[in-house]
C-alpha cells in the first residue's frame, strides 16, 4: 500500500470511502510525521487529539453511512483562525496563551464537513511578512534546499509557511491559508505546492485576526488543483457575521474541473515583464503560455498600465487598516499586558503607560513598522496625500483588470519574482522584502480569484509557480487553467528529508 | 516629505507604542525610505477618480431587530468575554487606577 501520508485530500476521501484504510490510520500516519518534523518549526501548537477524534467519528460514520465530504482527512489550520479551546496566537507574543472561546467560520465549516486538525500553523507575525521571519515563535523552514551542496536554510514563504512548509513535507495533506497580499500563492509557488485565495468575500472572515480587512482573505492550500478546489467548497459560503460576505451559492467546483481550455482566452500582461527579472522566472512563463495553448486556449498580450503603482498603494492601504485593526491590542480586554512600576515622569502609571508598554512589548519590529506607517498616512494632514490617494490609485487597478477582462477569461503571470530565497537575506531591507510580492498584490487589490500552481524548477532545484487571475467569481476557470497547467508540467518534484 | 525624529515620537505617541531613543532613530530611516517609496503615486493622474470603497460590490444587510439574533455573539457570555482578559475582576476588566 502506498504510504498514506503520500496520499491527496481526494485519494484519502476516496480510499477511505471504499474501505482501503482507517481515517484513524490516516491520522496517525500524519501525527507521527508532524511530531517527528520539530526541525521545520511549522507547528506552533500540535493537536493529534483532534485529528484522533475526527478520524473516529470518520470511521463511525463509515460504519453508519453518514460520510460527509472531508470525513477521514486531516488538516492543518493556520494560527490565524480562531479555534475554540486552542491557543490561537498570529504567531505574536501579543497573543500568546489567548484560547479563543469560540470557533471561526471557516474552522468551523471544515470541522462539519469532517475534516480534523493536526495543529495550528506558524506564520508571519499577524500575518505581515513575506518570509515568515516575523514570527514571534521562531520562523519556520523550508523543507526546500539548493542544489548546491550548501545547506542554506531557505524561506517558506509567507505569511502561509507554516501551510506552505507543512504541506510539502508531508505533514498534513492541506491547510488553510490566508492572503492579503499573496500570504498564500507566494508561499504555494516556494514550496512547489499549490494554493488559491478565492474572490474576497467567498469565505468569512468571522474568527480570522484581523490584519486588512479589505484584503484579507482565507483560502486552501493543497498538493494539487483537484484538492484546492474540495477543500475550498468546504470554507466558502455565505456568513451573516461578516459583513462583507458573499451571499452567493457555493459551486461545485471539483466536478466542474476541466482541463480542456477550447473557446477561453488567456492574457498575458505585459507590464507583468520585469527587466532584469531570473531569467528562469521567463522561462517558465512562456513554457506555461504553451501549456495554456496546447490545452486549447487562445492567449492575447494584454495591459495592466497601473501595476507599478500596486505594491506602493498596498503599503499604504493595508497598513492603515492595519493600524486600525491592532489599535484593539489595549492588554485590557485580552492578550498581553505590561504595567509599568512608574511612568515616564516617575509617578504612577496609568492606562495610556499601560497601553504604550503591552503593545511595545507584544509587538515585534515589522508589525510595529506597520502601524507606525498606517497611523502616519492616516494622520490629520497627511491621510488624502497619501491614503485618499491610495484609494483612488485602487480604483485605476481594479479598472485596468476590468478593462482587460473585456479580452480574455483568465491572466498568467509569474507568482513571484523569484524562487525561495535564503533566510536572512532579505530581513536588513523591509523594501527589499516587499518588493516579492509585486505580481500577488494587484489581484488582492482588485478582490479578485488567483491560484499559483507549481510548474517548474529553477537551475537551483527550487520550484517556481505560475499564477492565474480570474474575474470576480469565477474560481472556475481560475481552477481550470491551473489544472491544465498541472497536467502538462508534470511537477512532481519534492523535497528529500533531512528533517 | 522626510520625517524627523520628533515626527517619529509623535507618530509612535499616536500609535500608543512605548519607544525609546535607539528605536526612534532606527525607525527614522526605514520610516523615510518607505515613505519615500510610496510618493511615487503622486505622479499617477487620479483626475475625477472616486477612491475605492469596496473592492467587490455587495450591499450591507440589516439584521432582524431582535435582542441576540445570533446567540453566539449576543448576551449573556460575560464569562466567555472575560475568560482571556489579563485582569478581570468582579465580573468586570480591571484597569490601572485612571482617576486621581
Amino acid at each position: 500500500m502506498t504510504e498514506l501520508t503520500n496520499l491527496t485530500v481526494a485519494q484519502i476521501r476516496d480510499g477511505h470511502r471504499a474501505g482501503d484504510f482507517s481515517a484513524v490510520e490516516v491520522a496517525e500516519a500524519f501525527s507521527a510525521n508532524v511530531a517527528g518534523a520539530k526541525a521545520l518549526n511549522a507547528f506552533i501548537v500540535e493537536t493529534p487529539e483532534h485529528a484522533l477524534e475526527a478520524a473516529k467519528q470518520a470511521d463511525a460514520d463509515r460504519a453508519a453511512g453518514t460520510l460527509k465530504p472531508l470525513s477521514g482527512v486531516p488538516i492543518g489550520m493556520k494560527d490565524l483562525f480562531c479555534t475554540d479551546g486552542v491557543q490561537t496566537t498570529a504567531a505574536s507574543h501579543m497573543l500568546e496563551g489567548f484560547i479563543p472561546r469560540y470557533e471561526s467560520t471557516v474552522s468551523q465549516k471544515l470541522w462539519d464537513a469532517g475534516a480534523g486538525m493536526l495543529g495550528k500553523l506558524n506564520l508571519d507575525q499577524f500575518a505581515m511578512g513575506s518570509s515568515n521571519e516575523t514570527s514571534y515563535f521562531g520562523n519556520v523552514i523550508s523543507p526546500w534546499r539548493r542544489k548546491d551542496g550548501g545547506n542554506a536554510a531557505l524561506a517558506p514563504g509567507g505569511s502561509s509557511g507554516g501551510s506552505s512548509t507543512a504541506i510539502a513535507a508531508r505533514l498534513c495533506p492541506a491547510a488553510t491559508g490566508t492572503d492579503t497580499g499573496g500570504s498564500i500563492r507566494q508561499p504555494a509557488a516556494f514550496t512547489g505546492i499549490s494554493g488559491i485565495k478565492p474572490t474576497y468575500g467567498r469565505c468569512s472572515r468571522w474568527g480570522i485576526v484581523a490584519f486588512a480587512s479589505s484584503l484579507d482573505q482565507a483560502g486552501p492550500m493543497a498538493r494539487d488543483v483537484r484538492d484546492c478546489a474540495i477543500m475550498l467548497e468546504n470554507m466558502a459560503g455565505f456568513d451573516a457575521k461578516d459583513a462583507t460576505s458573499l451571499n452567493l451559492p457555493v459551486p461545485d467546483w471539483e466536478a466542474a474541473l476541466s482541463s480542456d481550455l477550447k473557446g477561453k482566452t488567456v492574457g498575458i500582461p505585459k507590464e507583468y515583464r520585469l527587466e532584469g527579472i531570473d531569467p528562469d522566472i521567463d522561462a517558465m512563463w512562456d513554457a506555461g503560455i504553451a501549456m495554456l495553448k496546447d490545452a486549447g486556449a487562445a492567449v492575447v498580450e494584454i495591459s495592466l498600465p497601473h501595476t507599478k503603482y500596486a505594491l506602493p498603494a498596498y503599503y499604504i492601504i493595508a497598513p492603515a487598516e492595519a493600524s486600525s485593526n491592532l489599535a484593539r491590542y489595549d492588554g485590557v480586554r485580552y492578550g498581553l499586558r505590561d504595567l509599568p512600576a512608574k511612568n515616564s515622569s516617575g509617578g504612577g502609571a496609568g492606562l495610556q503607560d499601560m497601553y504604550a508598554a503591552t503593545r511595545a512589548e507584544g509587538f515585534g519590529p515589522e508589525v510595529k513598522r506597520r502601524i507606525m506607517i498606517g497611523t502616519y498616512v492616516l494622520s490629520a494632514g497627511f491621510y488624502d496625500a497619501y491614503y485618499t490617494q491610495a484609494q483612488k490609485v485602487r480604483t485605476l487597478i481594479a479598472r485596468d483588470f476590468e478593462q482587460a477582462f473585456a479580452s480574455c477569461d483568465v491572466i498568467l503571470a509569474p507568482t513571484a519574482p523569484s524562487a525561495a530565497f535564503g533566510l536572512g537575506e532579505k530581513m536588513a531591507d523591509p523594501l527589499a522584502m516587499y518588493l516579492n510580492d509585486v505580481f500577488a498584490v494587484p489581484a488582492s487589490l482588485a478582490g479578485l480569484p488567483a491560484m499559483s500552481v507549481p510548474a517548474a524548477l529553477n537551475r537551483e532545484g527550487l520550484p517556481l509557480g505560475l499564477q492565474i487571475i480570474g474575474k470576480a467569481f469565477d474560481e472556475q476557470s481560475v481552477l481550470n487553467a491551473g489544472l491544465a497547467i498541472e497536467e502538462r508540467a508534470g511537477f512532481n518534484a519534492r523535497a528529500e528529508k533531512w528533517w | 516629505m522626510t520625517i524627523d525624529q520628533a515626527t517619529v515620537r509623535k507618530i509612535a505617541s499616536l500609535a500608543r507604542i512605548a519607544i525609546s531613543d535607539a528605536e526612534a532613530a532606527a525607525m527614522e530611516g526605514e520610516l523615510n525610505g518607505i515613505l519615500g517609496w510610496v510618493e511615487q503615486l503622486g505622479e499617477v493622474d487620479v483626475t475625477g477618480v472616486e477612491p475605492m470603497t469596496a473592492v467587490i460590490p455587495n450591499t450591507l444587510r440589516l439584521r432582524d431587530d431582535v435582542i441576540d439574533a445570533d446567540p453566539l455573539t449576543g448576551g449573556n457570555r460575560r464569562d466567555d468575554v472575560l475568560a482571556n482578559a489579563p485582569a478581570a475582576m468582579h465580573g468586570f476588566f480591571g484597569v490601572p487606577k485612571v482617576i486621581e
